[in-house]
């Protein structure tokens, strides 16, 4: 494997400001300086007294502008580029790697003025920006450039090809496993008669919610303190009539959750269970409750089953079988020495679905951006501009 | 008025002059990317070959993974695309059913990433082709022949989906 390879991460939006893609540039950063490879990146920052990490060069100062239907924090205009100028000029990168290459700040500037290997990743789906965007000829003369993209989802693989044309490789986000390893629990939680929690949409029946009420209105009776914890949004009615009127108080509804209640969610609750019936490609709640060490009962569809190492990291009740799932849960609530036994496989378990894993992916890019049959690559250099003799270089005529 | 007539000729030199530079780029980017595919094309064989010469696959699949890989090695460039293809088909066949013997682990591994970096340079290639064949289809482009004598840039298409990962080596009996 190459090792120390030096990296330029381009973000786009303010890193000061939370973010899925300032989110996925830090992890990403975080995973590489972890394998070896020095990694420098570079971002608006808005206010001058921010924390940096050592490795984040600000790039200037913000503005708002309204793009992609939101509003992005971005920096643009001849000062910010002087420094985008600079920072490319004195890194000596290896390769560069822009994430939202056509957002109209440092990644756009970023890939008019280097000259090199050059890797993009594309994060949102969003069709109708792009499609006005990538008409212009400058934008696409930045885009040209890039000799490897990269799409974080199905969906901006699909807007991407069908407004830029070409084609680009699927690789996902990873799980932040850190991000969930430590928070306290709720207030009031997991509390002493028990807890089982779930979440999820409530009304999307292959979530299972509806399995898990059963079950949990077959162990209520016996289990006086028994709570459930359910979190996310939609109409709980439905699955709620699997739980008869006396025990629905102990049901405990908190609709939808921001990420850091969520991730006190997975901490809150003695059991915690994934009742899908299918459909789930991967289980993104399932790999989180992993992160958090929770003690897990889950459906055995084949992608959990696959996930939790077929029983290792967590029990497996048949899929759609409350009866089954009850005893799973039950036994479990009565053995503390079982729980933390699972959560610690889970914990080892989830380390597979990690940044680190998603990352060696990365690298096995920017290595194949940088195999050039024999002729070692030139590193990332500063773009020279035009060049008259382009016109001849492939002989006219 | 001769003035102006000489700025925008000069402007317009410019302007050429830069739309050579993309093109040139593109050029090049599709050579760096085809070289790419190309030794990782080599290497996925080499990996195929040193697998079957670790001894530890069924024979039947042992020979047909040999002679893909042999085959591959040796097409004429207009049959790659079918030999490679047929290299990826043998592959998975191989692979995908097979529980492997704890030997074999580290070959598998081996031919499995070398198997997804070849979808890798595929895929870059294929989209800097792209790239080019559109920039070379504009009117301008096509007018002055800027692109010179510079060959049109073709796809490269083979079947190149990887076969299924190994299980992690460490903690995978309980699967």
């Amino acid at each position: 494997m190459t090792v120390g390879m030096r990296v330029g991460l381009v973000c786009p939006y303010a890193w000061d400001v939370p973010g899925g893609v300032q989110q996925h540039v830090g992890d990403l950063a975080d995973a590489l300086t972890g394998m070896g490879h020095e990694v420098s990146v570079l971002a608006p920052v808005g206010s001058a007294d921010t924390d940096l990490p050592d490795h984040v060069v600000p790039a200037g100062r913000p503005v708002p502008v309204p793009y992609n239907g939101s509003v992005a924090r971005v920096s643009f205009g001849p000062r910010t580029a002087a420094r985008v100028r600079r920072w490319i000029d004195e890194g000596s990168f290896d390769v560069l790697h822009v994430h939202e290459p056509s957002a109209p700040s440092v990644s756009l500037l970023s890939c008019w003025a280097a000259d090199g290997p050059m890797v993009a990743t594309f994060h949102t789906s969003n069709p109708r920006s792009r499609a006005m965007a990538a008409g212009s000829g400058a934008l696409r003369s930045a885009m040209e450039k890039i000799n490897a993209r990269v799409a974080v989802s199905e969906a901006a693989r699909r807007t991407l090809v069908e407004h830029l044309g070409g084609d680009a490789v699927l690789i996902p986000n990873g799980v932040a496993v850190r991000r969930f390893a430590r928070a306290d629990p709720l207030p009031g939680w997991p509390g002493d008669g028990g807890s089982l929690a779930f979440l999820g949409r409530l009304d999307e029946p292959r979530k299972g919610l509806a399995t898990l009420l059963a079950a949990f209105a077959l162990l209520a009776p016996e289990r006086p303190g028994l709570r459930v914890l359910v979190a996310g949004p939609g109409d709980p009615g439905p699955a709620l009539e699997e739980v008869p009127a006396d025990l629905r108080d102990r049901v405990v509804l908190l609709g939808r959750l921001d990420d850091a209640d969520k991730a006190r969610a997975y901490h809150s609750a003695d059991v915690f269970c994934a009742p899908n019936l299918g459909g789930e490609s991967f289980g993104i709640v399932l790999t989180e409750a992993m992160s958090a060490g929770a003690a897990i009962v889950a459906s055995d569809i084949p992608a959990f089953a696959a996930v939790l190492n077929g029983g290792a990291a967590g029990e497996l009740f048949r899929t759609g079988d409350p009866v089954h799932l009850a005893e799973q849960a039950g036994a479990l609530l009565d053995d503390p020495v079982r729980r933390a036994e699972l959560g610690a496989a889970a914990r080892r378990a989830v380390r597979a679905y990690d940044w680190e894993t998603v990352a060696a992916e990365i690298v096995r890019v920017y290595e194949t951006v940088l195999m050039r049959g024999g002729t070692p690559a030139t590193g990332v250099r500063l773009d020279t501009g035009p060049r008259a003799t382009a016109l001849l270089r492939r002989g006219v005529g | 008025m001769v003035a102006a007539a000489v700025l925008a000729l000069v402007l317009f030199a410019f302007y050429l002059s830069w739309r050579a530079t993309r093109l040139d780029r593109l050029h090049h980017r599709v050579e760096t990317a085809r070289a790419a595919l190309d030794a990782a094309l080599l290497r996925r064989g080499s990996a195929v070959l040193d697998l079957v010469a670790a001894d530890g696959l069924p024979p039947e699949h042992a020979r047909a993974l040999a002679d893909a890989a042999t085959a591959a090695r040796r097409a004429p460039e207009a049959e790659r695309e079918l030999a490679e293809s047929a290299l990826s088909r043998a592959l998975r066949a191989a692979v995908d059913p097979l529980d492997a013997p704890r030997e074999l682990h580290d070959h598998l591994a081996e031919v499995v990433s070398e198997a997804r970096r070849v979808h890798l340079a595929r895929t870059f290639h294929n989209d800097a082709v792209a790239d080019t064949r559109r920039a070379r289809r504009s009117r301008l482009v096509r007018a002055l022949r800027l692109a010179g004598t510079a060959p049109l840039p073709d796809f490269f298409e083979i079947d190149d989906e990887p076969p299924a990962a190994p299980p992690p080596p460490a903690g995978s009996d309980t699967l």
